[in-house]
């Protein structure tokens, strides 16, 4: 019954081809674009979370506060209020999983015939920790190195590249401001960090040797930035209230003055801009989804001319023995066949822009299952909603009316 | 007249009444008639237009129901059915031919004639046999992937009647069916008509030709919505 049915809504579909086909097309283009945006969006989200992978997770960044001298003041980190004592400190809180005091800058560094400014990072081995942070070869300095500031580098892809061509660095021994370096490791790739910066043009040192034999320091010990990373997220609130009374404490800052230093919430800027991709990616979503809803209405609409059309077949199938329900799901059916196939249609071609968005311009796309069968459900959904109400029309018919019907 | 037994009678009507609503007021249609049609009779309703021999014949095929009074189909009161009884009925127990054929034209011929067996959930390959089986018994059986409007109009109304006859009905209902024939043609579909009687197929076909009405073994006469004469045939004995 159902088999016979379907071949004759088949047939109905067949009579009348282009009409069909642009009907069909309203589903296409709704599924299409569903699939295609949700794909993109999905695919920001996850290049959002990696992203965030790459930084850490669970980081604050500490900066000393600004200094003020003869009227100019320094921006944050500018100061040396904070010590390798604070460091300490910190990681002595409950929560608190790693420490990371940072001396950073920019300078020059030469190997043979090559040189190249890059970023240097001046810390201790748990940045890397904190970062999450491997090396592909070699090994990592020690704390012993830290302690005796000797003169070895973890050096990223990109500095590596620019400073050694295809030279393997490990163990090569080059240049930060005459000094000389021998290469411990080389970084894992990072790639692009938030905020375009590429993570791989880095080398990094213990922070020692950065302080006193490249950057130089004005006061032993100081630190522009400790990074501190805290067991879990939930906790990250109370380790910053005991990290800034702590600091409070141990820089004797009275009841009612500012902070000699800024606290900042890594996690959280990460977290805001994971939650601004969603919301763009449901916002591409519902946009989508419109025009889904236009399919449908465009569904809706050829359905009803199509029973006004066939008014005099209906009345000959009444004639013949038609129950109202076999009416009603010979034109839903149709319906459904045409939303069907559209949306059939319409995940190809949303799948096919998905993949050429990315040959064509490097976005992430995400192709996932549950946006496949969503746009698949809300398909047949759209067939049924929209085709209801015309093959309700059709059942009702009286069948005398409809036999005279010319 | 023929004596009819309540018991074996297809048809029985009592004291019926069809009125409808016009913007002029309620328009009597049909006003207190009463006909009873045993099996395996060959009856011509015959009137002027506007007598309510059409409206007479939706009643009689349960596509329309009457505002008062009784009808009796195969020992049942119509009345009381529900929409799906009544599209049983007209599935099972009634065979309809119309006047214009009223094939779908974009089915073929064996298809058309299959069609009612799919509301009764026949199976495809009994569905394609019944109906090939008729197609050959109304002379057409070479035709059965052919569309309907590549054949004559007499060959389509030889598809109708096999498409009435394929859920083997006890009761044909014919409307005008020879009213788009010319005389020839349409003698040939009266004496497909006659067979199937003969068969034992009970007939009632509307017309206004007296000439077609002459192949029937009785003849029911409207006028102005109620029964004026309802006598045999002087031709009934000829075939039969």
């Amino acid at each position: 019954m159902i088999l016979a049915m379907l071949g004759e809504a088949w047939r109905a579909m067949g009579a009348n081809r282009l009409r069909t086909f642009l009907t069909m097309l309203g589903m296409v283009i709704g599924v299409g674009a569903v699939v295609l945006m949700m794909s993109i969006g999905q695919g920001a989200q996850f290049a959002i979370k990696q992203t965030i992978a790459a930084m850490g997770s669970n980081l604050f960044i500490l900066l000393s506060g600004s200094t003020s001298a003869g009227g100019v003041r320094s921006g944050s980190g500018g100061g040396y209020t904070l010590t390798v004592g604070d460091a300490d400190a910190i990681s002595e809180l409950p929560g608190v999983l790693a420490v990371a005091p940072i001396h950073p800058g920019n300078t020059q560094v030469v190997y043979g015939p090559n040189n190249w400014n890059t970023s240097i990072i001046g810390t201790t081995p748990s940045y890397l920790d904190a970062r999450s942070w491997q090396v592909t070869s070699g090994n990592v300095f020690t704390d012993s190195d830290v302690r005796s500031a000797t003169r070895v580098a973890l050096i990223g892809k990109t500095a590596a590249q620019n400073l050694f061509g295809d030279e393997d660095p490990l163990g090569k021994t080059f240049r930060i401001r005459q000094s000389p370096f021998v290469i411990l490791g080389t970084l894992a790739v990072k790639g692009q960090a938030m905020d375009g910066r590429d993570q791989d043009d880095t080398i990094i040192i213990p922070l020692t040797t950065a302080q006193r034999q490249v950057f130089g320091s004005q006061f032993q010990g100081s630190v522009r930035m400790v990074m501190v990373q805290t067991a879990t997220q939930e906790i990250m609130p109370a380790v910053e209230k005991s990290m800034t009374d702590l600091l409070r404490q141990r820089h004797r800052i009275r009841e009612g003055m500012d902070n000699d230093f800024f606290l900042r919430n890594l996690t959280a800027a990460a977290d805001s801009a994971a939650e601004s991709t969603r919301i763009m990616s449901l916002l591409l979503g519902a946009i989508a989804s419109v025009s889904l809803l236009v399919g449908g209405i465009g569904i809706m609409n050829i359905m009803l001319v199509s029973v006004t059309e066939r008014t005099r077949e209906i009345g000959i199938r009444m004639a013949i023995g038609a129950r109202e329900r076999d009416i009603l799901l010979q034109f839903l059916l149709e319906a459904i066949i045409i939303s069907v196939i559209g949306c059939f249609i319409g995940l190809l071609l949303g799948i096919g822009g998905a993949l050429l968005t990315n040959a064509l311009t490097g976005t992430m796309v995400i192709i996932s299952g549950s946006s496949v069968v969503v746009a698949f459900s809300v398909a047949a959904a759209v067939g049924i909603f929209f085709g209801f109400y015309p093959a309700h029309k059709a059942a009702q018919l009286d069948p005398i009316d409809a036999l005279r019907y010319q | 007249m023929p004596s009819i037994q309540m018991s074996d009678a297809v048809i029985r009507i009592e004291d019926l009444h069809k009125s409808y609503e016009t913007s002029a007021g309620l328009f009597p249609a049909l006003k207190q008639v009463n006909l009873s049609i045993a099996s395996g009779e060959f009856v011509a309703i015959m009137g002027p237009s506007g007598s309510g021999k059409s409206t007479f014949m939706n009643i009689l095929g349960c596509l329309d129901k009457p505002s008062t009074g009784r009808y009796f189909l195969d020992g049942r009161s119509v009345a009381d059915l529900g929409k799906d009884e009544l599209a049983l009925l007209r599935n099972r127990t009634i065979g309809f031919v119309f006047q214009g054929y009223n094939l779908l034209q974009r089915m073929s011929l064996l298809d058309n004639i299959a069609l009612p067996l799919i509301y009764c959930g026949v199976e495809r390959e009994e569905r394609q046999h019944r109906a090939h089986d008729l197609l050959t018994k109304v002379g057409l059986g070479n035709y059965s992937g052919s569309m309907p409007n590549k054949i004559s109009g007499g060959q389509q109304q030889r598809v109708a009647i096999a498409r009435a006859l394929v859920n083997r009905p006890r009761l044909i209902l014919a409307d005008e069916p020879t009213g788009n024939l010319d005389s020839q043609t349409g003698k040939e579909i009266m004496t497909l008509f006659e067979e199937l009687n003969h068969e034992g197929i009970t007939i009632v076909l509307v017309t206004h030709e007296e000439d077609i009405a002459s192949h029937a073994k009785r003849q029911v006469r409207f006028f102005d919505g109620r029964i004026v004469s309802d006598h045999a045939s002087q031709h009934s004995g000829a075939l039969a």
